[in-house]
């Protein structure tokens, strides 16, 4: 339908309407004004656009970081750093990327968003808790950030010990920053399983929730279980900089290794925690611009907590080369393994929605297929390093590097963008330029392409991970990582910049620009405060693509 | 008898306190968790030294950890008494139930920094402090690095539990407890119940497992 004849029928709505008087409440972004009412605000609307700028700060943060990071490697020695300010740097990028970005990326600002407004609920269970999160956020941000620039860390983001608790860096900050981070997360998480436990609108059972639902659901579970046990052995490792307990230290007894298993079962979660909520944008996105219910919801939905479950028994698999039995190493690498069957039953699932659906070939549709790609590339290497015998060739090396980037970065970036395309119409009422958005969109890929394929190359050739200078002969693949990285920055700040024009000059949209079905497109074309002027009633499920377009305004107050 | 305002996006008073409910019992196993890693390094640690984590655990003094065991569950059923009492009306009686649970909790304070002194007048200390020139061996190091920072963590979750205990006694000697305030002091007995449990875990852990 073009947006004209939409136009039209939101007016003739209205005039059905005209006889009921009409104080309509303001929409979320005028109701109440100045800096308090942002501030202070307990409006989860509100709270994630909050999250969202921080979130994007802090990307621009990291990215910097990077950018430094490959103009040092683009010549084998020393380039513009020198080889300590190098490891600092690196460690920045991690932190900075996989604790204050990637992990609150979709939760925090679309999961906050939108998941109220998909439950038919007025906010989430405790909206003041949520205020907190974003507070809490902030102060575990400002601590890390705060470390890092005064003393610096040079211990990569996994703290590994021994160095870790004799490098003369600021290792105790940045771990309270951290842990204070992780603080921020749970909140969010218990917001969100109490939310859907408990503030479902009529009608709305466990298996008409949205899959971006379920997928917030089982990230939740995850940093639920997750989170205090690296809160504890990061606390532990923080904690020796104060009083040496050593629990981890070989002159002791201790077992440094015993970290190692301690930071990888949260961590290796951790990677779920990043790439489900990207998975539920995905299962959001194809099924809207195909114009088709997503070819199994139960498949979707159910792997999401096959995921979860089974990705807490994986976590040996990154610990191959630390004098692990091999018995140890082929359960391991076997229980890795399903988590790619899981992730195989998403991956085909998604793709046989597009079958004889209506595809739309708009920006965030465009994101599902750079996610599915560079998902299902890093997945397939995923399951090759899982194995023994070729993680010992390829272990610490670029090939790794290039592997997590592929599964974890590109996954969790082309969603976030995704999703930021997707609900731009919904949390600020206009339309960002398409043409540009397509344009961004391709570059970003390509820009991670060229990025990071060299960094398989490289690892496979033998260069290791983290080092600061490296043989003439991988030269040139560094070389074109490196403009890989400039084209992939570039390509941020033009998504950016083009998503800022449009709050300002943007055409106006109407409440469901993308003809969609899923819930949260029934609200106006800005959510009012409480998101739904009576509480709507669910009769149908989010992707019933079958029944006519009118079917979603179940909302009879909706405009 | 207060009536408490129901929060804008619950639709009942019944949905609100489940809410309540089942976001505590997240927090909680949360905190579970928390001390799952540290259980988790000692059974690893106590796997590669058995002799010397048994030799260590005889050493610590069992009457202390066993009436501390006693003390703390008794004060956990006059918290449970007292919740009993709430529910019944009987705020006043609830106030002085939770007095009680609050002096055990101070006793066991008490004696866990008795058991403290002990230890470091015989030069047992965490890790690289610890200088015993009669207990001797990695792993009892490691055992008793444990041990404090088991219970260290422990004691502090004692404090908080001790923080919300006072705040709901001066709520139930004020009255603030009416019929539409169970949940919060439920809630409240909840928290001190996790460190009861937590305790039941940790009192085998570190004073019996040696025989």
């Amino acid at each position: 339908m073009t947006e004209q004849s939409r136009h039209r029928e939101d007016i003739e709505a209205g005039d059905l309407f005209a006889d009921v008087p009409p104080p309509p409440p303001p929409d979320y972004l005028r109701d109440g004004r100045g800096i308090r009412s942002w501030l202070l605000t307990t409006d989860h609307k509100r709270i994630a656009l909050m999250f969202y700028a921080v979130i994007v700060a802090m990307l621009a943060l990291g990215g910097i970081f990077a950018l430094l990071l490959r103009t040092e490697l683009l010549t084998p020695d020393q380039t513009i750093m020198t080889a300590p300010v190098y490891n600092r740097m690196f460690t920045l990028h991690g932190v900075t990327m996989v604790f204050l970005f990637m992990i609150p990326s979709i939760p925090a600002t679309f999961g906050n968003f939108v998941l109220p407004i998909m439950l038919g609920a007025k906010d989430l269970a405790f909206p003041r808790l949520n205020l907190a999160s974003f507070y809490v956020y902030l102060l575990g941000t400002g601590v890390t950030l705060a470390a890092m620039v005064w003393g610096g860390v040079d211990t990569g983001w996994t703290f590994y010990p021994p160095y870790s608790t004799s490098t003369e860096s600021s290792v105790f900050p940045v771990v309270v920053g951290i842990f204070i981070v992780g603080v921020s997360s749970m909140m969010t998480a218990i917001n969100f399983i109490v939310t859907t436990h408990t503030l479902r609108a009529k009608g709305m059972n466990w298996f008409r929730l949205p899959l971006f639902v379920w997928a917030m659901y089982a990230t939740s579970v995850i940093i639920l279980l997750a989170t205090p046990v690296i809160g504890l052995s990061l606390g532990l490792v923080g904690a020796d900089r104060l009083y040496h307990f050593g629990i981890f230290d070989a002159r002791f007894g201790g077992d440094p290794v015993l970290f190692q298993h301690l930071f990888w079962f949260y961590s290796h979660p951790a990677v779920y925690i990043m790439i489900l909520p990207a998975m539920g944008v995905i299962s959001e996105l194809v099924s809207t611009f195909s114009r088709k219910p997503p070819s199994s919801y139960d498949a979707i939905a159910m792997s999401s907590l096959g995921i979860a479950f089974v990705g807490f028994f994986g976590w040996g698999h990154h610990m191959f080369v630390a004098g692990m039995s091999e018995l140890d190493a082929g359960i391991f690498g076997g229980l890795s393994m399903f988590v790619a069957i899981f992730s195989a039953i998403k991956v085909f699932t998604w793709t046989a929605t597009l079958y004889r659906g209506r595809v739309a070939f708009n920006t965030p549709m465009l994101y599902f297929f750079w996610f599915l790609f560079l998902f299902t590339f890093g997945g397939m290497t995923g399951v090759a390093v899982a194995t023994q015998s070729l993680d010992v060739h390829w272990h610490d090396t670029y090939f790794v590097v290039a592997h997590f980037h592929f599964i974890m970065v590109g996954g969790t970036i082309t969603a976030f963008l995704g999703a930021a395309h997707y609900w731009f119409p919904k949390m600020f009422g206009r339309l960002y330029s398409e043409r540009m958005g397509l344009l961004t969109s391709v570059s970003v890929f390509f820009g991670f392409l060229f990025t990071f394929v060299p960094q398989f190359l490289l690892g496979n050739a033998g260069m290791p991970r983290r080092y600061y200078s490296y043989p003439a002969r991988f030269q040139w693949l560094n070389v074109v990582s490196t403009g890989g990285a400039y084209l992939l920055a570039g390509a941020l700040l033009l998504t950016l910049i083009n998503l800022l024009c449009a709050l300002k000059w943007g055409r106006r949209a109407g409440p469901n620009p993308w003809g969609s079905h899923g819930y949260e497109w029934m609200t106006r074309a800005i959510p009012i405060k409480h998101n739904f002027e009576t509480p709507p009633v669910i009769t149908r499920g989010p992707y019933d693509y079958h029944l006519p377009e009118e079917m979603p305004h179940v909302d009879p107050q909706a405009r | 008898m207060s009536t408490r305002r129901l929060a804008e996006q619950f639709e009942d008073l019944a949905k609100q306190d489940h809410a309540a409910r089942l976001a505590m019992w997240i927090f909680l196993a949360s905190e579970i968790l928390l001390f799952a890693a540290l259980f988790a390094l000692y059974t690893s640690y106590r796997a590669m030294y058995p002799d010397e984590f048994a030799r260590a655990a005889a050493h610590n003094n069992l009457a202390i950890g066993t009436i501390n065991t006693f003390i703390l569950i008794t004060s956990s059923a006059t918290v449970a008494l007292a919740l009993w009492a709430v529910r019944g009306g009987l705020q006043r009686l609830a106030g002085w139930l939770l007095i009680f649970s609050i002096g055990c909790g101070l006793l066991f304070l008490v004696l866990k920094g008795v058991e403290y002194g002990q230890h470091f007048r015989a030069g047992i200390y965490p890790g690289a402090g610890y200088r015993s020139a009669e207990l001797t061996g990695q792993g009892v190091v490691l055992f008793f690095t444990l041990y404090f920072l088991i219970t260290g963590l422990h004691a502090f979750h004692v404090v908080v539990g001790l923080a919300v205990l006072c705040w709901m006694t001066a709520g139930s000697l004020r009255g603030r407890f009416g019929p539409d305030e169970h949940v919060r002091f439920e809630l409240g007995t909840l928290y001190w119940h996790l460190v009861d449990i937590v305790w039941i875990f940790v009192w085998p852990l570190l004073y019996l497992l040696h025989r």
